[in-house]
């Protein structure tokens, strides 16, 4: 773990509540710089809350606190700060329907960064060469296939030159020959030392690409450890049992 | 025959038709002018509507219920005849567009307010999750998907104004309609209205048919 950097996310006793339910409960968790996380655990188990809490996509209790880079993140004006850092890839993509494959990815670049169309443009097509699908550059999103979409989704969360990328379940809604071209290309962004916090059901990805798993249920942080730590010798019993069941079928 | 002298006299329709085009110029002035005020005003309505704090979303809901339960032609009697009473002295034009415009602007804001909330969430959180201000999210991504959806409703509320300001001879505007109730009184025939009448039809049908044929496209779930 040692070309991992200093502490990038710092979470402190995370609390959501809708209403009267409560969604997580007190989360405490450090990511550090280059450190590539995954979250798993059943539907429900707040994993996914707990992501989009980091760039605030979703509000949290006020006695809570996320920092990222150093920033508290909270309404105000230093949440567009946070979220040009933090770049976020959907499970159902979100890509802008009504622009080609560039603009979707240089968007963000000319509007946050000001960044000067040109050099937008050339970054967007070295990414797109990155991700695999360079000749899509002037289709929509429309004409492309589900796993293209999410590698154009990709590119266009690392044209921020994001602190982190948060995945929010990046292949459950792929059709199962498409879920490996996207896998490829996170497997090879892992590789470059991005920081990443992956919420994911694909335990084979996890297994092989994470530094650190984190196993979540009913809103808890029930058990961290390093992959071979939770795969093989999880010592929670609510662990074991997850994994008896979607490894056994 | 004596039908055809009466209602369709050519040579009264021939003498009335110039009166009767300086009318429709009026008419498509008072329209455009209420047409425009009216986007621009709806559009301003409904982002007012997402964004603003609470207190002005209130007052707009006010508004748009209010301009959407009053007649026209009261709004526009009131505009005209009441308003002097408090000092305010509008022309028949600048009343009939005022009128116009701030009912207009209740529908055309009801509709675009439609048109951004049919745009998915996972937009709004994309645009979020990039960092791009509310401004951007709204100039770049909503309102160009938006404004596909809102066209044929926007359309209808075109046709809808241009029809209402016939409301303004009310007023002593010279719009189409009133010169034709002046020709048809110097000529003691009624033919200038039958003329009247065919000219909002041949201004109107093409943009009726505009919207059917937009929304048989739309319909076809393309987005």
């Amino acid at each position: 773990m040692d070309r991992l950097g200093s502490t990038l996310i710092s979470i402190r006793s995370l609390t959501k509540a809708y209403g009267d339910f409560t969604v997580l409960h007190g989360i405490d968790l450090d990511i550090a710089e280059g450190e590539v996380v995954c979250v798993i655990g059943p539907s429900g188990s707040g994993k996914s809350t707990l992501i989009r809490c980091i760039n605030h996509l979703e509000a949290f209790s006020r006695d809570s606190t996320i920092t990222v880079d150093g920033i508290a993140v909270g309404p105000g004006s230093a949440l567009a700060k946070v979220r040009a850092e933090v770049g976020m890839v959907f499970q159902s993509f979100n890509l802008f329907p009504h622009m080609t494959v560039l603009r979707n990815i240089m968007l963000a670049p000319l509007r946050v960064r000001k960044t000067p169309v040109v050099e937008a443009e050339r970054k967007a097509r070295e990414l797109l060469a990155r991700v695999g699908i360079a000749e899509q550059a002037e289709k929509y999103p429309g004409q492309l296939s589900g796993g293209q979409q999410q590698r154009v989704a990709i590119a266009r969360a690392l044209a921020m030159q994001p602190k982190v990328l948060l995945f929010d379940e990046p292949t459950s809604s792929l059709d199962p020959e498409m879920v490996g071209e996207v896998l490829d290309v996170m497997r090879k962004l892992a590789g470059t030392g991005v920081t990443m916090v992956v919420v994911t059901h694909e335990m084979g990805f996890a297994r092989q690409v994470a530094d650190r798993v984190i196993f979540m249920d009913g809103g808890r942080l029930v058990e961290e450890g390093t992959p071979e730590e939770i795969f093989d010798n999880p010592k929670e019993e609510r662990t074991r049992g997850f994994l008896r069941a979607v490894l056994n079928h | 025959m004596n039908l055809i002298n009466t209602f369709f006299n050519m040579q009264v329709l021939i003498d009335s038709l110039p009166q009767l085009l300086r009318g429709l110029v009026v008419t498509l002035q008072i329209g455009i002018a209420s047409i425009i005020a009216g986007l621009a005003g709806g559009l301003f309505l409904a982002i007012a509507r997402l964004y603003a704090p609470s207190i002005v979303r209130l007052l707009i809901r006010f508004y748009i219920d209010i301009f959407r339960s009053i007649p026209l032609l009261v709004l526009l009697i009131l505009v005209y005849y009441a308003l002097p009473f408090v000092g305010i002295r509008l022309s028949p034009f600048v009343s009939a567009v005022t009128a116009l415009s701030l009912v207009s602007a209740a529908y055309t804001a009801e509709i675009f307010r439609a048109g951004i909330e049919a745009i998915p969430q996972g937009q709004f959180e994309a645009s979020a999750a990039l960092g791009l201000s509310n401004r951007h999210t709204m100039v770049d991504v909503i309102l160009p998907q938006a404004v596909r959806i809102v066209i044929p409703p926007l359309t209808n509320n075109c046709i809808n104004v241009l029809k209402d300001t016939a409301l303004a001879s009310v007023v002593a505007m010279p719009d189409l309609l009133k010169q034709a109730t002046q020709a048809q009184a110097l000529a003691a025939n009624p033919t200038p209205l039958i003329g009247a009448a065919l000219i909002y039809v041949l201004l109107l049908w093409p943009m009726v048919a505009i919207v059917a044929r937009l929304e048989k496209h739309f319909s076809k779930g393309k987005r």
